[in-house]
């Protein structure tokens, strides 16, 4: 426990220090880009497909359900705020986890079990600002992007089964959307969420990668328990902001 | 200005309470390849990182041209440490970037170059040790004597006064081992630096150093020219340059007694 | 990888999250519906505003021409004061019946204004006097319920609300406040 605890705070101490050090790493800014390359554009197929598959079956179930109640033209409603609201954010940032964060854990741990971190350092480059700034700020800026895309490649999932497919009217799918999503209540919200998920997903990432034993048996591990604790905190964490944005 | 580029004085150093350096003095006189040599565990990489200023010592102070190390701030640290180049026992190149690209990463971080120079200086640097031809491989396509060559180039990237070098000759074959040794007599000659060697390897490091500090039991336990320690006649240096297997640093672990042990019932 | 791949693709990459963002904000939410230029707000009492939300439709013959701002609770004389944001371009008399409306049978609740004849309209800070509370389905049906009662009770062809609510009181007997209830 005191342990978990230490931990926690180093993670602190290296998430302030990435923040203070960022200035540096903005100068330089192509680093960063080439880091949402890897985070961020990478992630792209596994997130589309997902999304694109998330909303389908968003769309059947609503059917099954709505339709005994007659109001299957709400299924555009249901697979909205479903998508925008709560999967797009959670689901992208547990795709995150698994495809990026994973990614960057295992890199770090290898570059500090080869003693390059170290070698870096001894020729006077931060690899706080070199190494872990870009990859912080590209998690960060890729997260909200793919959440985003998720959402609206899930949308239009749910679309191709729900009009086409399904035959529910054109006009009341997107109308009955619109008058029921809140660009600022459910659009926003959901983008603020994964934005704080981005954070979390990265910061986890980056910490398991600084704190891995510099062994091969460190590594897998800490690239297990970035998916773990990932997972849990973005899970914890979305209800927390869900209550924190409910209106009352 | 000192004649002695690194100086160690009266250090002291621990992890957890278990002292490593119990009051070393070192000198590094300018311009000479000096050894730091000892059995493994001995803290000698140790001794590289405090004088990088990677960590701090418990006691005593190490002087980097003058200044102490661990009073600097981090970017008093950063400059000292621009002074210096240090080649990791494995190379520690930068697996994501091509053999250009590592040994450009020292002038591209720390410089303002343009890169047609930057070009220029690091063919430069790769044809000092040998690997201009090499320049598009990635580290993964190199073996371990070309990537240590690689990392000694950018050890040498900004011509610095200091070069450490933890194990240079560790898991090398003979050949890489020879040429390795003759570079690195040839390249501080050639700079004009001081050369810092962390080594187990008797017969390579004898070749090339000017002056020798054994560490043993967290003190300099002898120091002299190469010559003068071949004829040593202390036990523990007679052992290490012979390569004896027993002697003061006992073949055995400490333990309890061999036929007590094994007859035994308890369990370990 | 090439630098300037890396940058072509990045840049894909972004462009693409402002397309879904862009078609989340016009294609799926409200923004484009929520589009009121500058308006000026007034308030209305009311009894019971039902499940009435934040920024739930002002609308008047049908049209959105609002959106309603705040609710408060008023202790003074336990009403609530919604105030509503109207359309500036939207000048309603000072007369104006304020309902609240429910949207179908199960949907959610906005506001309707019902224009009446006077020649002064309503300016920004006024109060709209004629106001009619939320019908509370609960209440609906137990009256229907009442209503059903008395008729097969006293058997008369065309009972009037007040019959049947006589009905149930004589019937019941303990009496007057189930009378009372609906109204």
């Amino acid at each position: 426990m005191i342990e978990r605890t230490w931990r926690v705070g180093v993670g602190a101490r290296l998430f302030a220090l990435t923040i203070i050090y960022s200035g540096e790493s903005f100068k330089r800014f192509h680093l960063t880009l080439r880091e949402i390359y890897f985070t961020g554009v990478m992630s792209l197929l596994i997130i589309v497909v997902s999304a694109f598959f998330v909303g389908m079956v968003l769309a059947l179930q609503g059917y099954n359900t709505l339709q005994k109640y007659g109001s299957s033209e709400a299924i555009g409603v249901l697979v909205a705020l479903a998508l925008v609201r709560e999967l797009g954010p959670v689901v992208t940032a547990l795709l995150f986890a698994g495809r990026a964060g994973t990614a960057i854990t295992a890199e770090i741990g290898l570059m500090k079990a080869t003693e390059q971190l170290s070698a870096m350092e001894m020729m006077a480059v931060n690899p706080i600002a070199r190494v872990v700034a870009p990859r912080f700020w590209a998690g960060v800026i890729s997260m909200p992007i793919l959440a985003a895309i998720f959402s609206m490649v899930g949308i239009l999932g749910g679309y191709l089964v729900a009009v086409p497919l399904i035959g529910v009217d054109d006009g009341a799918f997107w109308s009955q959307m619109q008058a029921n999503v809140d660009f600022r209540l459910d659009i926003v919200n959901g983008l603020i969420k994964s934005l704080v998920f981005g954070v979390a997903c990265t910061m986890i990432a980056l910490f398991e990668g600084f704190d891995a034993p510099p062994t091969a048996e460190g590594v897998s591990r800490a690239t297990t328990r970035t998916v773990v604790i990932s997972s849990l905190t973005v899970l914890a964490l979305d209800f927390v902001l869900t209550s924190f944005m409910m209106v009352v | 200005m000192t004649t002695n580029i690194v100086e160690i004085d009266h250090l002291s150093f621990g992890y957890k309470g278990r002292l490593l350096h119990q009051g070393i003095n070192m000198v590094f006189p300018r311009g000479k390849v000096v050894a730091i040599m000892g059995g493994s565990g001995s803290g000698k990489t140790t001794l590289l990182r405090l004088i990088g200023g990677q960590i701090k010592p418990s006691k005593g102070e190490v002087r980097v041209a003058g200044e102490v190390v661990h009073e600097q701030d981090r970017d008093g640290v950063y400059k000292l440490r621009r002074k210096m180049g240090m080649l990791f026992q494995h190379g520690a190149l930068f697996t994501d970037l091509s053999v250009f690209d590592n040994v450009a990463f020292p002038m591209r971080e720390l410089t303002d170059l343009p890169e047609s120079m930057i070009r220029d200086l690091v063919l430069m640097k790769l044809n000092a040790v040998g690997l201009r031809g090499a320049h598009q491989f990635m580290p993964a396509e190199l073996s371990g004597g070309m990537a240590r060559r690689v990392a000694l180039a950018r050890a040498i990237a900004l011509d610095p006064e200091i070069i450490m070098y933890d194990e240079p000759f560790a898991g090398l074959d003979p050949i890489s081992m020879g040429v390795i040794c003759g570079l690195i007599r040839s390249l501080n000659d050639a700079l004009g630096a001081t050369s810092i060697i962390v080594s187990h390897d008797v017969k390579e490091t004898f070749l090339i150093a000017d002056y020798v500090y054994f560490v043993a039991d967290g003190v300099v336990a002898a120091e002299g020219t190469p010559h003068d320690l071949m004829q040593s006649t202390l036990p523990f240096v007679h052992q290490f340059v012979h390569g004896e297997k027993d002697g003061p640093v006992p073949f055995h672990y400490p333990a309890a007694h061999y036929q007590t042990e094994l007859l035994s019932e308890q369990v370990v | 990888m090439d630098r300037t791949t890396i940058d072509l693709w990045v840049g894909l990459f972004v462009a693409l999250g402002f397309a879904a963002l862009l078609g989340l904000a016009m294609k799926v939410g409200n923004l484009t519906a929520n589009k009121i230029g500058a308006t000026y707000s007034v308030t209305a009492a009311f009894g019971n505003i039902g499940s009435l939300k934040l920024n739930a439709p002002v609308k008047s013959a049908g049209v959105v021409v609002g959106r309603v701002d705040k609710i408060e609770f008023q202790s003074a004389n336990y009403e609530a004061i919604v105030t509503i944001n109207i359309d500036k371009r939207y000048d309603f008399p000072a007369d104006t019946f304020a309902n609240i409306y429910t949207a179908g049978l199960l949907g959610e609740q906005y506001v309707g204004l019902e224009a009446g004849g006077d020649e002064v309209v309503l300016k920004n800070g006024g109060k709209i006097a004629k106001t009619q509370d939320a019908i509370v389905l609960e209440k609906m049906i137990s009256q229907f319920l009442f209503s059903k009662a008395s008729e097969t009770d006293t058997k008369t062809t065309a009972p009037s609300a007040k019959d049947a609510a006589t009905g149930v009181e004589l019937k019941a007997g303990k009496s007057t406040e189930l009378g009372d209830a609906p109204f």
